[in-house]
């Protein structure tokens, strides 16, 4: 080859390596950014009034005094509003019959909206399900609400070879000639006044419950569910995986039941994690009866289990990559075979093991198949430690699943499945960041 | 040059333990009487089928200083590392013949290779500490044979330090790592360690060949140190410092001990053709 299509192939190998990466990053951008955003948008928000109440009554946060005050002012622009309803409800029985069962058609809808935006209105009864006591707790939220109240969404079906399209009408037209019609500007115009908004930092969404299945509140059952699971598999997989790991490279005698346990080893290592998942139910659910149904115990013993076998290959590695001069220095002192393990081939081998030990830990903190059947459940409070023998707990792996598939009102809580996405990130980021700190530090030390 | 095994160890006389093999006469006096330490009769090794050492008698007197030169491969390592069992670590490797230790067999049934090697220390070609500080180097054998005082710990440590001519060195780090040492003093740090337990029998494996000349230099100073405290057997495939450490000197080739006599005769007058092929440099 001569000297110029050397070179050409040269750059043009670098190029491609370089765009490839460039790829990459923008892919990762594409996926971490709208997680950080939106998931710190869990806990840096403008949050209304009714937020402040919520946190009062359901936690007790906040100064009562304040709060008062706010809700002094905020009811003088609200009682317009309900002065106006009251207002239209006269004037909806003195109405013709069936003009009054039109407009009471329209009029729950923007009773509705109304309620949506500014909680329960007077004359409603009391809500029975949390997330009806109060008005909108987002500004951002109110925002859109308040869209709903003035405009009626409405679908054109007019062209049948093309789809339906959504468009709006305002409700105000609808009204028109009647009382309420003033409502529609009033509530456009007052919104901030009745609402408050304010910068808030609600540093409870990591320490909170979550009330009302995740309507309000925070995430804390979910962040200590996944640390229990996790921490509680790694006391199950680490010991067990580095005794396995010694008997691998140290005493087991090469030969068939080895390779075989060996190759087992390596099988399971790629064995979907759902399949552990079942495995988990049936062998220490219903078989073991390690607990009576889920629990933080059979979820991170399920987990274990499948961490295992990463935890013995990692070990396995860092053993053998010890060198054999260390070997010899021990023996050759007059150092019993267990002696130079413990005193000198798993200290030298401890980087490696360490690593392979919280990757395994981070692998177990995100893990979601592992632990439907064995230990989460979608809606719970924290749990005691002495509970993880018979309680299932909240786990954020399998409650972003939850509210991402299977939450009734998934699409009005996406901030909180954002910020659970962003907490199981994070655990897993400075899971893995710790890794390769304890890795360097313990190397260097090694070093000297 | 090939030469059938057999035929040498069957026709070279077995070598005996005599005064002549150690003794110059200036050293007589020093070293007092003249106990077998280590005695190899008909003693061979295998790496599976291959035999790497092949029938050798020779007795090592205590607390001399025996050198085992040859060509690479010959088995100087494998002879070596046979004497504290270090080669049960090659699981093929295994042994014929008798190797007596104080007049126990080596490779007895009964034998504790681990009190074995306490007895029997080694130092490896390349300085092989372990990750840990200097203190922790020294005091790993000690610890490991029940001394857990920290203040005679520290004596052990200094003591072997100062024996392996390292203190003055090291003296105002010992926690530091070892690894950050020189290669020069990593080796004498290494012979320090095996001091500490306090071996009867130091095993030098080609112990500056990873070393630049003035380190060799002290290390050489060193074994002349610990001449006359220790049996020492130093492998080494340099014939000067063969000549310049030793009182006698053994010559392996391809397995076979050809040659064991006193270090002076050995390089003067060296009965066997192919010694002397070998240490006028006629082949290597
Ligand atoms: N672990 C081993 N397995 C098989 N053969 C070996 C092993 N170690 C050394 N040998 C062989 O044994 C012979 C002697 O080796 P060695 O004692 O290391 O020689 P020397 O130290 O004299 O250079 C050589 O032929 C070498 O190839
Ligand atoms: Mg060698």
């Amino acid at each position: 080859m001569n000297i110029g299509t050397r070179k050409i192939l040269d750059r043009s190998f670098t190029a491609v390596g370089i765009g490839s990466i460039i790829v990459m990053a923008m892919a990762l951008m594409i996926v971490v950014v709208p997680i950080v955003t939106n998931g710190i948008g869990a806990v840096f928000f403008t949050g209304t009034i009714e937020h402040r109440k919520m946190l009062f009554n359901e936690f007790t946060r906040g100064n009562s005094e304040n709060l008062s005050s706010e809700v002094a002012s905020s009811e003088r622009y609200r009682t317009n509003v309900y002065k106006m309803l009251s207002g239209f409800e006269a004037e909806l029985e003195t109405m013709a019959p069936e003009k009054k069962s039109e407009y009471k058609a329209k009029y729950s809808q923007v009773r509705m909206a109304l309620q949506g935006l500014l909680g329960p209105l007077p004359g409603d009864s009391a809500p029975m399900l949390t997330r009806f006591k109060y008005g909108q707790t987002r500004w951002e939220k109110a925002e859109e609400k308040l869209h709903d109240l003035l405009y009626e969404s409405k679908w054109d079906n007019s062209n049948p070879d093309v789809m339906s399209k959504e468009y709006f009408v305002s409700r105000a037209i609808g009204f028109e000639g009647t009382s309420l019609v003033k409502l529609f500007p009033y509530v456009k115009n007052n919104l901030e006044k009745m609402l408050l908004p304010e910068f808030t930092f609600y540093w409870g969404f990591i320490t909170d419950s979550s009330v009302d299945s995740h309507f309000f509140g925070g995430i804390w059952p979910e962040i200590q569910g996944t640390f229990f699971l996790a921490v509680g598999a790694m006391l199950f997989a680490f010991p067990l995986g580095v005794v396995a790991a010694v008997y691998f490279t140290e005493y087991a005698k090469p030969g068939f039941l080895n390779s075989m346990l060996r190759s087992a080893n390596s099988t399971l290592a790629g064995v979907p994690s759902i399949v552990f998942g079942m495995f988990g139910l049936a062998f220490f659910i219903n078989t073991l009866k390690v607990s009576e149904s889920k629990s933080v115990i059979a979820g991170a013993l399920t987990l274990a289990i499948m961490i295992l076998p990463t935890i013995i290959r990692a070990a396995e590695e860092a053993i053998l990559a010890v060198p054999k001069t260390y070997r010899e220095a021990s023996l050759s002192l007059g150092s019993t075979k267990w002696n130079t393990i413990a005193t000198v081939i798993l200290p030298a081998a401890l980087p490696g093991i360490l690593t392979g030990g919280v990757i395994s830990l981070g692998r177990a903190a995100g893990e979601t198949a592992p632990i439907i059947f064995t230990a989460a459940v979608s809606v719970g409070s924290a749990i005691g430690l002495a509970d993880v023998f018979s309680s299932p707990t909240p786990a954020l792996s399998w409650n972003i699943y939850n509210l991402a598939s299977e939450h009734e009102a998934a699409s009005q809580i996406r901030h909180v499945q954002y910020g659970m996405v962003l907490a199981l990130v994070s655990i897993v980021l400075l899971l893995n960041l710790s890794a390769i700190v304890l890795r360097a530090r313990v190397s260097k030390k090694l070093k000297g | 040059m090939i030469v059938d095994a057999k035929e040498i160890s069957e026709s070279a006389p077995v070598q005996k333990a005599t005064r002549e093999i150690y003794l110059p006469p200036e050293r007589r006096k020093i070293t007092g009487g003249d106990t077998t330490h280590i005695s190899a009769k008909d003693f061979s090794i295998y790496y599976g089928e291959f035999e790497a050492v092949k029938r050798v008698n020779a007795d090592i007197l205590s607390k001399y200083v025996t050198a085992i030169i040859g060509p690479s491969g010959c088995g100087k390592s494998t002879f070596l590392r046979a004497i504290n069992r270090m080669n049960d670590l090659i699981p093929s490797c295994h042994t014929t013949g008798a190797l007596l230790f104080d007049g126990e067999d080596v490779y007895g049934k009964f034998t504790d290779e681990v009190l074995l090697r306490k007895k029997v220390g080694m130092v490896f070609q390349k300085p092989n500490p372990f990750p840990k500080s200097i203190f922790d180097n020294i005091a790993y054998g000690p610890r490991l044979h029940g001394v857990n005082d920290k203040k005679k710990l520290m004596e052990i440590v200094e003591r072997s330090l100062r024996k392996a001519a390292i203190w003055d060195e090291v003296c105002d780090r010992l926690d530091k790592n070892a690894l950050g040492l020189s290669g020069g003093q990593q080796q004498r740090l290494c012979v320090a360690r095996t001091l500490a337990v306090e071996p009867e029998v130091l095993l030098l494996d080609e112990p500056t060949s990873a070393l630049d000349p003035k380190a060799t230099a002290k290390i050489e100073d060193l074994i002349q140190e610990l001449r006359g405290s220790y049996t020492i057997m130093i492998v080494t495939h340099n014939m000067q410092q063969a000549s310049r450490v030793s009182d006698s000197t053994m010559f392996f080739y391809e397995g076979v001990l050809v040659e064991h006599a006193t270090t002076a005769q050995l390089f003067t007058n060296p009965k066997d053709p192919m010694t002397e092929d070998y240490i006028t440099g006629r082949f290597s």
